[in-house]
């Protein structure tokens, strides 16, 4: 069909789609719920921002149902070309590097804090008598199991659960990379079963990772109002949750479609997006047990 | 979704790739995956946000006609001044330059789209649902945010009003829409250039949004973080930025900072751009020094991430600290310095006319670089403990923001209406426009310089006495100015409804680029098929 001077193959544009103000609208009435939500529970108020934000949350997923069947879709019909494969990759890089930077706010709190914050609270630097004068009984030591205004807690080892924990996302990150060694090869049920074990070690680092917030709760008295450090504990193995389950969704999706068939040598971006995205959260797990558990 | 699939790999003869179809009614607009018409929705979301935020700016400025209380309370001034700056940043200028990426920035590498074009228009409908949560805060108890564009913690955690966390959400979702704004970009400009358009071939209006698009998906994510901890420092008791807790209020500055200024660049980078497309144009000559401004822009991007500490002097920061950070902005001032000489040495022996693209640009160069100026003033440690925080500092930004990017925009958006919509702007009109505008700029940003000397702090209702005489001058400046942008909406509205002589399809001699090789108006679909380059 092509000739010589025509092997330029055409990128696909598509035509008009619902689905992107659908998702405009979802997260309007996400963030609107969401805020009306936290601001009537500060003030234990009943009110509706809860269900502004369900909406939101079905819209979500209506828009992504439907927007990503689409996709789908035009990917089986054969709309794409290689060019687009390139965009889609691109812009999937680029995200997760928006999503290093994300963490790298929180990052950046706990060094400040564990370097400069608490040491100058002590009294370090020229802040002797500033130290002295507001809050003489202040030790600065990290884990900061006490606060400058006297809030106690206890900090989290790092050994038992968290090294569990470490273990079960190195292995996943393994078992995905098999999984996808044996897409590349074609073999279709080994496939399949790394897959599965992928996501069912997701899953358990998630339960762990729960149970483990129940433990700092309830025996150790670690929350988020325990001053800085509790704060910078929950706050990036919270949001290092929250990627894990998104990833976890990806990978079950992913399931499905290689259990539709779908995915070959050549045609496999969703499932190497997903995959991406995994060795991501892997990688920032193990920098947040180095800085957050360990050291 | 109606593409036939026989279509697709298939190549194409020239004839029918320009089928102009285009879809019609409201039903266009809402779920359009076309550059151009998410361009023009960008564009004009911004104008109108630049005119509700203009009108908050107006408040203020008759608030501050005469010293004393009159017109407002306090309260509501202080949220007139966090919703213009929040709503000029976040809702006129950004959206206007993320306008223009959608238009140009296809035709100029000569791609047939944006390369995602459905994530395309989700971005720009996040805008509307963004803003309309930011000012629906007005109508909460206690009203909007009060505490500066800045929201520096604790003004906006402990001192914040109730509608804190619809400010937080509605930054969220702004962020979420820059991003993949600027994702959309760079993928476009990696992977959709058309053969033969090498990196060292594109228009620098294209670089500077590359680089623009590296800025921004390196430093959103970053508010994002910063705004999340307010939320959680406000209603779910962490102490981030609470001494108490053993946190610290001047993390909020670091981190906010960290965004804020790659921020400031964000604003201005693609301005660059322009100027250096429409100043070759006017002087028929081309661009001196295309690669040095490359390079100068790519320097300021990389330098940006190491300075942020500069609007933070006076926080008591370690000596060592302020010195690396009042060299570092010093710094920058070289490159920037690099893309004056080399506009004006393009302008130097150059057969030049002075159409109103050309006019708004050579006032940009000129005054942005007094913006400039001012800066480097400011960047000086020791002075700074005098200037800071009062209204030097709002002169500054005003040359670079309003006179800096503003006026690039404006000078953009004659430049290319003629290709936007097919006939040419009202020549009478727009060199009113831009001599009205002109004057009433340095009457309204000029004398803030002197009462920021003398001591006026900024951000307050009223003020001592002696600065009543250049307070007055100011707001006259101010009511002038703003009222001059309504000759901007006639120009704009004739254009639209298509009030004007033809253009053709190269309007400006002396305009180089590869859309100027497509008819005006631009078809609905253009390159399809690569050009050759
Ligand atoms: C040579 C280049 C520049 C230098 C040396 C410079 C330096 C500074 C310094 C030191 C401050 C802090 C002043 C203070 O708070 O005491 C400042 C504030 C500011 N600058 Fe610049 N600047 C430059 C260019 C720009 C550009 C290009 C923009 C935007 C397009 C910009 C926008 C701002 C804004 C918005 C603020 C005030 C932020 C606030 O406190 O609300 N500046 N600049
Ligand atoms: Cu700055």
């Amino acid at each position: 069909m092509s000739t010589k001077k025509e092997e330029y193959s055409k990128y696909y544009v598509p035509d008009q789609s619902i689905w992107p103000i659908v998702g405009a609208l979802a997260l309007g009435l996400i963030a609107f719920g969401a805020g009306h939500f936290t601001i009537e529970a500060s003030k234990q108020e009943a009110g509706y921002g809860h269900y502004i934000l369900g909406a939101g949350l079905l819209v979500l997923l209506i828009m992504l149902v439907g927007w990503f069947g689409d996709q789908i879709r035009e990917s089986r019909q054969g709309l794409y070309n290689a060019q687009l494969g390139r965009s889609y990759k691109q812009g999937m890089s680029w995200f997760i590097f928006s999503e290093v930077m994300f963490f790298l706010a929180f990052f950046g709190a706990l060094f400040y804090a564990r370097m400069i914050a608490v040491p100058w609270l002590g009294g370090a630097s020229n802040n002797v008598s500033t130290g002295e004068i507001l809050w003489p009984a202040f030790e600065a030591i990290w884990p900061l199991t006490t606060t400058p205004d006297g809030t106690t807690t206890q900090a989290m080892g790092w050994f038992g659960l968290p090294l569990m924990n470490t273990a079960i996302l190195v292995v996943s990150s393994v078992t995905l990379h098999f999984a996808h060694v044996a897409l590349e090869e074609n073999k279709r049920k080994a496939l399949t079963n790394w897959l599965i074990l992928t996501i069912v070690l997701g899953l358990i680092f998630l339960g762990f990772q729960g149970y483990e917030y129940v433990h700092a709760y309830r025996d150790l008295g670690l929350t988020m109002q325990s001053g800085i450090y509790g704060n910078t504990f929950f706050l990036l193995t919270g949001f290092h949750g929250l990627h894990v389950t998104l990833g976890a969704i990806l990978l079950i999706i992913m399931l499905g479609r290689v259990l539709a068939g779908h995915f070959t040598k050549d045609d496999q971006f969703g499932f190497q997006a997903a995959a991406w995205y995994w060795h991501f959260v892997d990688v920032v797990w193990l920098l947040l047990f180095v800085f957050v558990y360990i050291i | 979704m109606s593409t036939t699939v026989s279509d697709t790999h298939s190549a194409h003869d020239a004839h029918d790739d320009h089928h102009d179809h285009k879809p019609t009614g409201i039903k266009r607009w809402l779920f359009t995956t076309n550059h151009k018409d998410i361009g023009s929705m960008y564009l004009w979301f911004s104008f109108l946000m630049f005119l509700v935020g203009g009108s908050m700016a107006l408040m203020i400025r008759a608030e501050l006609f005469q010293p004393g209380m009159q017109i407002i309370d306090p309260h509501f001034f202080n949220q007139m001044t966090t919703m213009h700056g929040v709503i000029m940043v976040f809702g006129a200028v950004m959206p206007a330059f993320v306008g223009l990426a959608n238009w140009m920035i296809p035709m100029m590498i000569g791609a047939p789209d944006m390369a995602l074009p459905r994530m395309n228009n989700w971005s720009f409908w996040i805008l509307p649902f963004a803003f309309l949560i930011m000012l629906s805060s007005f109508f909460m108890p206690g009203g909007a945010p009060a505490f500066g564009w800045t929201f520096y913690a604790p003004l906006s955690t402990t001192y914040s009003t109730d509608s804190t966390a619809l400010f937080v959400f509605s930054m969220h979702i702004m962020g979420m829409s820059s991003i993949m704004g600027a994702i959309n970009v760079i993928v476009t400009i990696m992977n959709m250039r058309a053969p033969g358009m090498n990196y060292m071939k594109m228009p620098l209006f294209v670089w500077t949004w590359f680089i623009t698009a590296f800025l921004l998906i390196a430093v959103m994510p970053v508010l994002a973080g910063v705004v999340t901890m307010v939320l959680t420092d406000k209603y779910f008791g962490t102490s981030f930025f609470d001494a108490a807790g053993g946190g610290d209020p001047v993390l909020f500055q670091h981190l906010f900072w960290f965004f804020g200024h790659p921020e400031v660049y964000i604003m201005i980078l693609p301005s660059f751009g322009i100027v250096s497309a429409i100043i070759p144009a006017f002087a028929r000559k081309p661009l001196f020094g295309y690669a040095s401004m490359v390079y100068a822009t790519a320097s300021i991007a990389g330098l940006s991430f190491l300075v942020w500490a500069h609007h933070m002097f006076t926080t008591g920061m370690p000596t060592f600290a302020s010195l690396f950070f009042m060299y570092m902005t010093m710094l920058i001032a070289v490159p920037t310095g690099v893309k004056v000489f080399n506009w004006v040495s393009t302008m130097w022996r150059g057969a030049m006319t002075f159409e109103t693209p050309m006019l708004f640009s050579l006032a940009f160069v000129i005054l942005f670089t007094i913006g400039g100026f001012s800066g480097i003033m400011l960047a000086i440690t020791p002075v700074d403990y005098q200037y800071h925080d009062t209204y030097f500092v709002v002169a500054h930004f005003h040359y670079v923001l309003v006179t800096g990017a503003v006026f690039s925009i404006m000078a953009a958006a004659y430049y290319w209406l003629p290709k936007w919509s097919g006939v040419m702007y009202d020549d009478f009109l727009s060199k009113l426009h831009f001599w009205c505008s002109l004057i009433s700029v340095n009457i309204l940003f000029f004398p803030m310089h002197f009462v920021g000397l003398a001591g006026m702090p900024r951000r307050i209702p009223d003020y001592a006495i002696q600065f009543a005489d250049i307070n007055q001058i100011v707001s006259i400046g101010g009511f002038l100015f703003g009222f001059s942008q309504l000759i901007f909406l006639a120009v704009a509205l004739k254009c639209a409804f298509k009030k004007g002589k033809p253009a053709p399809a190269k309007p400006w001699e002396g305009a180089e680029g590869l859309e100027w090789t497509v008819p005006s108006p631009a078809p609905y679909h253009t390159f399809d098929v690569p050009p050759k380059v």
